[in-house]
């Protein structure tokens, strides 16, 4: 994006591409959908409330409505019965879409390797960023949402374009 | 012997496999086959009233026999006394009475057993699991379900 400014103080103008400015706008209005289904869940509200600021970065504006939503935050332990529940909201889900995976229990079962959690979501669904941590603190939370902000800045692939990995 | 065990040994003698009081909790062993007359007695008996099913559970002795037990927690709120009732299950028939019709509210807690062990309540109302998905398979509570298993990925329903 190229912007000019007029010496005279007169409003200049701005080249881009239609790509690039969608993108931008996409970027720092994301509708996160908070699935957090345990202790997770506490440090997004932590990232949401006052202290850590999601709205900074244009994400604060969580939406439980899965078809209002395009940042699926996947934060607590998913189990076997919980899994078509979580399908079938990112089924829900309007393209183009992103999936946040928090915390170890929803990246790969963690320390539930038991008879009923699920063991990593990518199981089920395309994840695009892990946060890794038991629970990831809020700067986490944040990274991840910025590292989402990259991909739709670059227009990387979404890992809902190279899943099932096979 | 705590006044609540006398009363079932004069009662249901031959029933009473054993008993105990150890550390002040009475605890009885009894056999499966008149289950619910025992429970009845228990609740109707003015000298016991054991009005509220605190607890069932099943546990798994595996290399015993036999391997199940049924565990009941009885408590009176009227008379303020416990007792503890306990049956045991061969494995290849691990079917007792259901107490639902002595106390309703142990309705889930059968069903928990169900669900995590594989006892059968027979005349239960609705023996279904309570806390897995229908198609789980196995109980995962027995002491030889496989630790590393897992239940195949469901998606959503068509
Ligand atoms: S990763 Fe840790 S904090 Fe997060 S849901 Fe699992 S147990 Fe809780």
């Amino acid at each position: 994006m190229a912007v000019n400014r007029a010496r005279d103080g007169a409003p200049g103008y701005a080249l881009t591409t239609l790509e690039s400015m969608v993108a931008w706008g996409r970027k720092y209005s994301l509708f996160p959908l908070t699935f957090a289904t345990a202790c997770c869940g506490i440090e997004v509200m932590g990232a949401l409330g006052t202290h850590y600021d999601l709205s900074r970065f244009g994400a604060e504006v969580v939406r439980f409505s899965p078809r209002q939503a395009d940042v699926l935050l996947v934060a607590g332990t998913i189990n076997y019965k919980m899994a078509p529940v979580l399908r079938r909201i990112y089924d829900q889900m309007l393209e183009p879409k992103w999936v946040i995976s928090m915390g170890v229990c929803a990246s790969s079962g963690g320390f539930y390797n038991n008879y009923t959690v699920l063991q990593g979501i990518d199981k089920i669904m395309p994840v695009d960023v892990y946060i890794p941590g038991c629970p990831p603190n809020p700067e986490g939370i944040i990274d991840a949402v910025v590292q989402i902000q990259k991909i739709i800045e670059t227009g990387a692939p979404r890992a809902a374009e190279r899943w099932p990995i096979k | 012997m705590g006044l609540v065990l006398e009363k079932l040994a004069a009662r249901f003698g031959p029933e009473i496999a054993a008993t105990h009081s150890n550390f002040g909790d009475d605890t009885a062993l009894v056999r499966r086959e008149r289950i619910v007359e025992i429970l009845t007695f228990l609740r109707d008996d003015p000298g016991l009233l054991f009005d509220f099913a605190m607890d069932l559970t099943g546990v798994d002795y595996l290399g015993e026999e036999p391997r199940f037990e049924v565990v009941y927690h009885l408590y009176s709120l009227r008379m303020n006394h416990r007792v503890r009732i306990k049956v045991r299950l061969h494995e290849d028939d691990p079917v007792i009475d259901s107490a639902v019709s002595v106390w309703s509210g142990i309705n889930w807690y059968e069903r928990e057993a169900y669900d995590m062990y594989g006892i059968v309540f027979r005349g239960h109302p609705n023996l279904t699991r309570i806390l897995m998905y229908e198609g789980f398979q196995g109980h995962p509570l027995r002491k030889d379900y496989p630790k590393a298993k897992r239940q195949p990925t469901i998606g959503p329903e068509e």
